[in-house]
């Protein structure tokens, strides 16, 4: 292995803390959960009755479900009862300035081409004392507020939209779907919220970045995005640079809702810390993501690159209610070392000639296992449905899995699919005929590998692609030759 | 330029070269031939530091320097180039692209700066006329989709554009038709100097007509058995390679 990827795993592996932790200093509920703690917690976020109740209802709901054992994926038993639900920012522990921060780490950002500020930020620096860009924020939030958009902390819209919030929440993943939602409408402490009126297109791309004040990435994290009629939005999730994160258990719910002619693009680039080379510690992330097509010839992109997180169960979906309705789902999933990763997509089609395409681009590397599952099911009014699914796999060595299970289910005789599928193995040759021409193997593997998940890159917003692309290098630096 | 000494390698365990001798100078044009499964491309790959092959005695010297202690990108960088027999396919990966990493990577290793994207085109777009290549071309993936007679005169713009002081030639003529392959020896032919030297392989006398060597090799069963000047091919095309098969005892290599 380089000595480039054996400091980046120090680095990130120095910044992690393995298990759950609590510090007794902060406002930090005791571990353990029960209908106790979800009243505590909602009163301490000063909820209205109607949202403590949805949270008992699905706790309830919860404490009857089994965790799911179906994905390909092994990790230890989780006691549910020693996790502490609610922690308030912990700002005593965090460094006063870049110069406090780990070297190693900054070496990564300035490897990543991250700006100072961002760094700063990611590093988990006390944000108020030093981060003046949060003027820039707010001459962002000033712009959209002007255009009507709403896009604030999830604890703010409860406090300031509830009437939309309870519209929406959990309209497209009902607390009962499955157990990790489930777990997370009962305990969900904080997230995003997006509100794009009807006609109005959004005009830059929402991203965390810009709202730092719910920064930390939370363990229960919940989102929601509503585009009116003809409106348009684009969302960016998450960083490619490693931060600072103390959970291990991540388990978000992500509901998009688009209505007649309105376009939602979600984009994510997950790098969570993966575990060391053996697999020990690193973050299990359980997410529910699901998106509503409720309208006409609305549509719902996701995009998502996910090179972190030791075990990663996610399967952004569509539901394609609308006639005329669009989904697509565009995935590079990477797995090294011990990582190892169950995703896909369900799309389902109701309305009539409702479309889905799916471009699954799966590398693993080490001793990973890397799955697609995906499901097309087309109910029986989809009238002239059709699915575009392609799935392909890198092995890089030859002690590393790739597997793929794609799911169809067809009810309705006018509707076309079209499943491809390949595997193949990052060659020697492609690698040799890249040296021969001067370009040393670390490049020629980064090349190779990105020129596979082209398809899916060309689908992120610009300056996301371009640190998505160095960020893959990362992830499989020394893993060939 | 170049001088192997009792190259012996081999292939998972079986001798593939038994002792190649072959000095090459600078300004000339060598050309080796011989029977398929002979070693030709064998000989290539060593020379230009494939892992498949081991190498179990022998030496090549290289500008001065032992050719076998460098890594092939190193090699490359040090201006050896193969136009492969197979060009490899790189999906998803512009040809341009692929074309500039490899510039910049040797003009990085001789501490020179990166071309820019301008420069670069202007650079491409001169040399591709050397080659006759369709412009769309450029934007496609390395080499996929690429007829067979594309592929290798996208290896002739590569060998332009990188400018090498020994090319190895694997097989350019295979594949092509007449006309691409006037096209192609015409752009080695202007791609040759005083200062460079190209090794060409070959398995046909018919290439020889438009690239002239100064030196002809037989190569069978893994030993350069006859060299001589240019009319050695065209004897060997009336000959057959039985009659090179049948020389038992290897001709030293004068040259
Ligand atoms: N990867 C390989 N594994 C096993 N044998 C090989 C391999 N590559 C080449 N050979 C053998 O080496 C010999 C020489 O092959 P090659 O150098 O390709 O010949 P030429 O280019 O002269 O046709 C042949 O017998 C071939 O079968
Ligand atoms: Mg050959």
């Amino acid at each position: 292995m380089s000595t480039e990827a054996q400091d980046l795993e120090k680095l990130t592996g120095g910044e992690y803390k393995y298990g759950f932790v609590t510090d007794i200093e902060t406002d930090t509920v005791p571990k353990g959960l029960d209908e106790d703690v979800i009243r505590l917690i909602s009163k301490k976020k000063n909820e209205p009755e109607w949202l403590l109740e949805w949270r008992l209802k699905a706790f309830r709901v919860w404490q009857k479900m089994k965790e799911p054992t179906w994905a390909y994926v092994d990790y230890p038993e989780i006691d549910y009862q020693d996790i502490s639900y609610y922690s308030a920012p912990k700002v005593k522990e965090r460094p006063k300035s870049l110069d406090e921060v780990d070297p190693e780490l900054l070496a990564t950002y300035e490897k990543l081409g991250i700006p100072l500020k961002e760094q700063e930020m990611l590093a988990g620096v006390a944000v108020d004392a030093v981060f003046d860009s949060v003027s820039v924020a707010t001459t962002f939030k000033e712009k959209l507020q002007d255009m009507g958009i709403i896009f604030c902390s999830f604890s703010e819209a409860v406090q300031e939209h509830p009437e939309l919030v309870k519209k929406y929440l959990g309209s497209v993943v009902p607390p009962a779907d499955n157990f990790f939602a489930a777990l997370n409408s009962a305990v969900f402490t904080d997230g995003s919220f997006v509100y794009i009126p009807s006609g109005v297109r959004c005009p830059m791309e929402l991203s965390t970045y810009f709202r730092i004040n719910t920064l930390g990435t939370g363990q229960f994290e919940r989102t929601l995005i509503v585009a009116e009629d003809s409106s348009y939005v684009s969302y960016l999730e998450g960083c490619t640079a490693p931060m600072r994160d103390e959970n291990q258990l991540h388990a978000a719910v992500v509901e998009l809702v688009a209505l007649d002619n309105a376009e939602i693009k979600y984009s994510t680039v997950q790098n969570w810390y993966p575990g060391d080379k053996e697999g020990k510690g690193g973050i299990y992330n359980f997410v529910t993501k699901r998106g509503k097509c409720a309208g006409v010839n609305s549509k719902i992109s996701w995009t998502q690159v996910e090179t972190g997180s030791a075990i990663t169960w996610k399967y952004p979906s569509c539901i394609l209610l609308g006639d005329n309705s669009v989904g697509e789902f565009y995935s590079v999933a990477v797995t090294n070392n011990r990582q190892q990763a169950d995703t896909g997509t369900k799309m389902i089609h109701i309305g009539k000639n409702t479309r889905s395409t799916i471009v699954s681009k799966g590398i693993s590397a080490g001793r990973s296992q890397n799955v697609y599952r995906g499901l097309v099911k087309i109910m029986k009014n989809a009238d002239g449905a059709r699915n575009f699914s392609q799935c392909d796999s890198m092995l890089m060595g030859d002690k590393c899995g790739a597997h793929t299970f794609p799911y169809i289910e067809n009810n309705n005789s006018t509707a076309q699919m079209e499943h491809e599928a390949t595997t193949s193995k990052i060659g020697e040759d492609q690698i040799f005929y890249c040296n021969q021409r001067g370009i040393d193997t670390e490049d020629a593997v980064n090349m190779i590998v990105n020129g596979f998940c082209k398809e899916v890159f060309r689908e992120l917003p610009m300056e996301f692609a371009v640190e998505a692309q160095k960020l893959l290098g990362i992830s499989l630096e020394g893993s060939v030759g | 330029m170049l001088e192997i000494r009792n190259l012996h390698a081999e292939v998972e365990g079986k001798e593939i070269l038994k002792g190649v001798n072959l000095k090459v100078e600078a300004g000339e044009i060598h050309a080796i031939m011989g029977p398929n499964g002979s070693g030709k491309s064998t000989l290539a790959g060593v020379l230009a530091g494939r892992e498949l092959y081991e190498i179990t005695e022998g030496e090549v010297i290289y500008k001065g320097r032992n050719l076998l202690d460098l890594s092939p990108e190193e090699r490359a960088c040090e201006g050896m180039f193969l136009a492969f027999q197979y060009p490899v396919e790189i999906p998803g990966v512009s040809n341009t692209y692929f074309l500039k990493a490899a510039l910049n990577a040797i003009r990085k290793y001789h501490g020179l700066e990166e071309l820019d994207a301008v420069d670069f085109l202007a650079l491409v777009k001169e040399k591709m006329q050397l080659v006759e290549m369709k412009p769309e071309l450029l934007n496609r993936p390395v080499n996929e989709g690429f007829s067979g007679g594309e592929k290798k005169r996208n290896e002739i713009l590569q060998m332009a554009v990188l400018n090498p002081t020994l090319s190895v030639l694997d097989e350019t003529d295979s594949g092509l038709d007449i006309d691409a392959l006037r096209i192609v020896a015409n752009g080695v032919n202007k791609l040759h100097s005083p200062e460079n030297a190209t090794i060409v392989v070959t398995h046909y006398q018919r290439l020889l007509n438009y690239i002239v060597p100064d030196r002809v090799h037989v190569l069978v069963d893994g030993r350069i058995v006859k060299s001589g000047d240019k009319d050695l091919a065209f004897h060997l095309e009336e000959q057959g390679y039985d009659w090179a098969r049948d020389l038992h005892e290897p001709v030293e290599n004068e040259s």
